[in-house]
């Protein structure tokens, strides 16, 4: 399989987070043990088995369009690391 | 240009009308402060779990039906991965391998476009740069999570002209059966579109930019202009094309590359686990294809057929379903709808917009538009008394017939009151009459004007006229 820095540098980007080289490659090792141990799923034979979409055999829960009053965005908001005029501050990114 | 050909397909998003989000109770309200329509589950907090709002499901299988999509007997969600601050989860609730319609088209012109599916998602929050805020945005979470569908076209498009008219006919459509108020000043309705050129006759397709960020119809009209003109300019000039998104800038009137870090496509789907999936079965789909209906297209052609109105007329009355039922009440009790549509649309449709009120609201109900109809064509009301009475009608709330009748509005057919008034107006007028006498016929509808003046317009111009002759004559 291998993976590569790259592939990491790849993901960091997606994520919108910088990584040191030494994180890069201790990244890279220690993914791809996990896809490893992953991918041992693909050696079991699915062919005649459906496919599950959920792990509760039900469907279609619905709620009804009804409106409950927010009671704790005060709350939410205060738990942000930045605020102000009720606004969530975050870095600047355009 | 005429030897290239322009190919567009179109991504169409639209805020369903619900009261609350898709997946929790915080209301879909536009315009309230910021952050104060939010819960943990749109504020994206960990251990919150969504559940699917059925009516938004209702509205969109309206939207797919109508849209001749058929509905999926199996759907569900999938989380659509990318960082954004507008995006608390850092993922978006989508749907992916199995939306909720496929394969419908809209006729538009003659030409059909075919609708490549219809999906189902939750809204973003906003984010706000101010320009004082320096390196900060400000996030706004009230929108996070309202219930959207994408309509997504095959690529059918070929001018910017058809875009323009395809998405006039989606709005006109999504109004209409109130899945959306399609407000694009608001944001209930947004727009994306992916474009290419070829050379005329080839099958290939060109390279495709997307654009983003068009805010109105004239911005869609104009962006793809601009681009199509770029992109043939620079294959003529013998330049690659690369495949890309850009977006719109209203000011500069161009197409502007985003950086190619702020583009990534790879949005690493995969199955909601949170939400259980839907299926839409035979009974669901019928109940839904009742709900939908006529569809304005449908009910424009049968407003010409049967009651012979102009293809113009029929555009008007049935571009909004309220203004077209309001029609079809008021035809049903009065055999002309030409005069009828022409008060619809004229002084009712004016006093509406000045008034700020909708139709169903208006003080004239259709009985009173068919009575005063009725009382026109007998001749007992002239045009310019309805045109007062329904005023004030709008202005005080009483129906525009008692108006009439409490202020005694009807033409004045009794002819001794008339000749009363006549002969008052002479004998107060010696020398229009002596004007009259020595040849001068413009000093009759001076004398008219006296009169019409004395009976505030009511007296009936036809017997005023005559009796007013004969009465010159008499005293001649």
């Amino acid at each position: 399989m291998g993976i590569k820095k790259e592939d990491i540098e790849y993901l960091g980007n997606l994520a919108r987070i910088g990584l040191t080289d030494e994180e890069k490659e201790r990244f890279a090792k220690e993914l791809e043990k996990i896809i490893y141990y992953v991918s041992q799923l693909s050696e079991v034979s699915t062919e005649k088995i459906p496919p599950v979409w959920h792990v509760l055999p039900v469907t279609n829960v619905f709620r009804e369009d009804g409106v409950e009053k927010s009671s704790c965005s005060e709350e939410i908001l205060s738990g942000a690391p930045d605020e102000s005029d009720g606004f969530f501050k975050v870095p600047r990114i355009i | 240009m005429e030897e290239h050909e322009i190919v567009i397909g179109l991504e169409v998003h639209a805020e369903l009308l619900t009261e609350s989000k898709m997946f929790c109770g915080c209301s879909t309200k536009f315009g309230s402060a910021p952050n104060t329509q939010i819960c943990p589950v749109c504020a994206g907090l960990p251990g919150t779990l969504p559940v699917i709002n059925g009516k938004a499901v209702e509205l969109a299988l309206k939207a797919a039906i109508a849209l001749k999509c058929r509905p999926a007997s199996f759907s569900r969600f999938a989380r659509k991965h990318y960082f954004y601050p507008d995006l608390p989860k850092n993922f978006q609730i989508s749907q992916f391998e199995e939306p909720l319609a496929e394969g419908g088209y809209l006729s538009i012109e003659g030409r059909t476009i075919r609708i490549k599916r219809i999906h189902m998602e939750e809204d973003a929050g906003k984010l706000l740069h101010s320009e004082d805020e320096g390196s900060f945005s400000s996030v706004d979470l009230n929108r996070s999570c309202v219930p959207l569908i994408e309509i997504v076209t095959e690529p059918d498009i070929r001018s910017s002209f058809e875009a323009e008219k395809f998405l006039a006919s989606i709005k006109r459509i999504l109004e209409y059966l109130e899945v959306s108020d399609c407000n694009m000043e608001e944001g209930s309705l947004r727009c994306d579109a992916n474009i290419s050129v070829r050379k005329k006759g080839d099958e290939a397709f060109g390279v495709k930019t997307e654009i983003k960020n068009m805010n109105s119809f004239k911005a869609v009209r104009k962006a793809l202009d601009y681009e199509a003109r770029r992109q043939i300019s620079q294959l003529k000039k013998g330049e690659k094309l690369r495949q890309e998104t850009r977006l719109w800038n209203d000011g500069l009137q161009i197409t502007e590359g985003m950086r190619s870090k702020e583009e990534a496509h790879d949005y690493r789907y995969f199955p909601e686990p949170d939400l259980v999936p839907f299926t839409v079965d035979s009974s669901w789909t019928e109940r839904i294809t009742a709900m939908v209906g006529e569809l304005p297209v449908q009910r424009k052609e049968r407003f010409i057929k049967d009651y012979s109105l102009s293809d113009y007329d029929a555009e008007v009355l049935t571009a909004g379903k309220d203004t077209a039922d309001y029609f079809e009440k008021c035809a049903a009790g009065y055999p002309n709808p030409k005069l009828l549509a022409n008060w619809i649309m004229g002084d009712i449709a004016a006093l509406l917009k000045s008034h700020k009120t909708d139709i169903c609201d208006s003080p004239v109900g259709p009985e009173s538009l068919v009575r005063i109809a009725s009382m026109i064509e007998e001749g007992k009301i002239t045009g310019s008394i309805v045109k007062k009475a329904l005023q004030e009608s709008f202005d005080t709330g009483i129906a525009p017939e008692k108006i009439i009748a409490e202020k005694n509005l009807a033409q004045i057919h009794n002819e001794d009151r008339i000749n009363a008034v006549i002969k008052e107006t002479v004998e107060e007028n010696p020398k229009a009459v002596q004007d009259y006498k020595n040849g001068k016929e413009q000093a009759v509808s001076f004398l008219i004007g006296q009169i019409m003046r004395k009976t505030s317009g009511q007296a009936n111009p036809a017997i005023l006229k005559k009796n007013l002759l004969e009465y010159l004559k008499e005293i001649k």
